[in-house]
């Protein structure tokens, strides 16, 4: 099962949840899949919607699910001391490593071969790491939801792309129409 | 009032509720301020590019956020800064350490130092150089120019600025 796949069967749990979501391929997918003012789309910079995600949840009160790579979160990997040490149980992390820079043409990551990004949660002071198969995704994705604790779940699935538009929407809208959402749900 | 304090208060008094910081030696006071004020959210980031996601993240939560950081970090956040602060319209005020100005010990923080403004410059970043204890005065003004223009604006604080504090 590839991510495109592992979001398809995401959308159910986390249609009403606010969303925000890596760079490049993740984003268009969700963005073609179910686009929703409960979602941002990170357009550009790499690495940060786990940090993007943090803020968010710390910030205010309703769930906040990041959906981060492989790749990105190698390319932040400051992000998860930072998480671990700033408890909000209002966030989900949701790692999807296919191991692999899919927005680039699958070149591996290190994620693919001998880093376990849970194990690097864990040894940086996460509480509740989740390692899972693509197929046990949406329930773990669920119970993070239906729990209030904090929670990382690495999502274990295939390399592999569809093709998808890019997102024509201009960043301000995107920003703006999320941030009109978030102050909804919080008023 | 000391200038750290000076500095504190016009955070908080702009509501600026979430703060993040990596430190810098002349930065040390105003960060210990920080972290003990309880209106602010005090978060130190591993890089500062981490950081500026985290503000960014928590203006769309509704805090006014900022990050404290040294002039280095414009070499580490030029893409951030383009397409995240810049490219989705969010506010940022900078308040960063002007390393490398007269009155600097290491000759390598020079290095950033002789690029530091061009760099802001060629990114058309509002930039402000606190040089005198009483430049401080004008960071109110700046503080609301940023939350105003939804801009990063950064306020350099210079060696001669921190003298003395």
């Amino acid at each position: 099962m590839i991510r495109s796949e592992v979001l398809k069967n995401l959308i159910p749990i986390i249609s009403d949840q606010l969303v925000v979501s890596n760079i490049g391929l993740p984003s268009q997918e969700l963005h073609m899949l179910d686009d929703q003012p409960s979602n941002f789309y990170m357009l550009g910079t790499m690495g940060l919607a786990s940090s993007i995600g943090l803020g968010l949840a710390l910030a205010q009160s309703a769930k906040v699910i990041a959906i981060d790579g492989d790749g990105s979160v190698l390319t932040n990997f400051g992000t998860l001391p930072t998480i671990a040490n700033n408890i909000a149980d209002n966030f989900i992390l949701l790692i999807i490593d296919n191991g692999s820079y899919g927005s680039t043409g699958d070149q591996p990551t290190y994620a693919g071969r001998k880093t376990s990004l849970a194990k690097v949660a864990e040894a940086c002071g996460c509480e509740n790491v989740i390692e899972c198969s693509a197929e046990a995704t949406p329930a773990t994705v669920k119970a993070a939801i239906e729990g209030n604790q904090m929670t990382i779940i690495v999502s274990k699935c295939e390399s592999g792309n569809i093709k998808v538009p890019v997102i024509d929407m201009d960043a301000p809208v995107i920003r703006d129409r999320f941030m009109r959402e978030v102050a909804r749900r919080n008023a | 009032m000391s200038i750290n304090q000076k500095i504190v208060a016009d955070l908080i008094n702009n509501k600026i509720e979430f703060v993040t910081t990596v430190p810098c030696k002349q930065l040390a006071g105003v960060i210990d301020e920080i972290d003990a004020a309880k209106e602010i959210y005090h978060i130190p980031s591993n890089k500062e590019d981490e950081g500026m996601g985290l503000c960014a993240g928590a203006y769309m939560g509704g805090k006014r956020s900022a990050i404290i950081m040294q002039n280095t970090a414009i070499g580490v956040t030029i893409n951030t800064l383009v397409t995240l602060i810049q490219y989705y319209n969010i506010p940022l005020p900078m308040l960063i350490s002007y390393r490398g100005e007269l009155g600097e010990p290491v000759a390598c923080q020079v290095e950033m130092a002789v690029h530091t403004k061009a760099l802001l410059a060629q990114l058309n970043i509002p930039t402000y150089h606190f040089h005198h204890p009483d430049d401080v005065g004008e960071l109110d003004s700046i503080l609301k120019y940023s939350f105003m223009g939804k801009k990063p604006v950064a306020v350099l604080t210079d060696a001669s600025f921190w003298q003395g504090v």
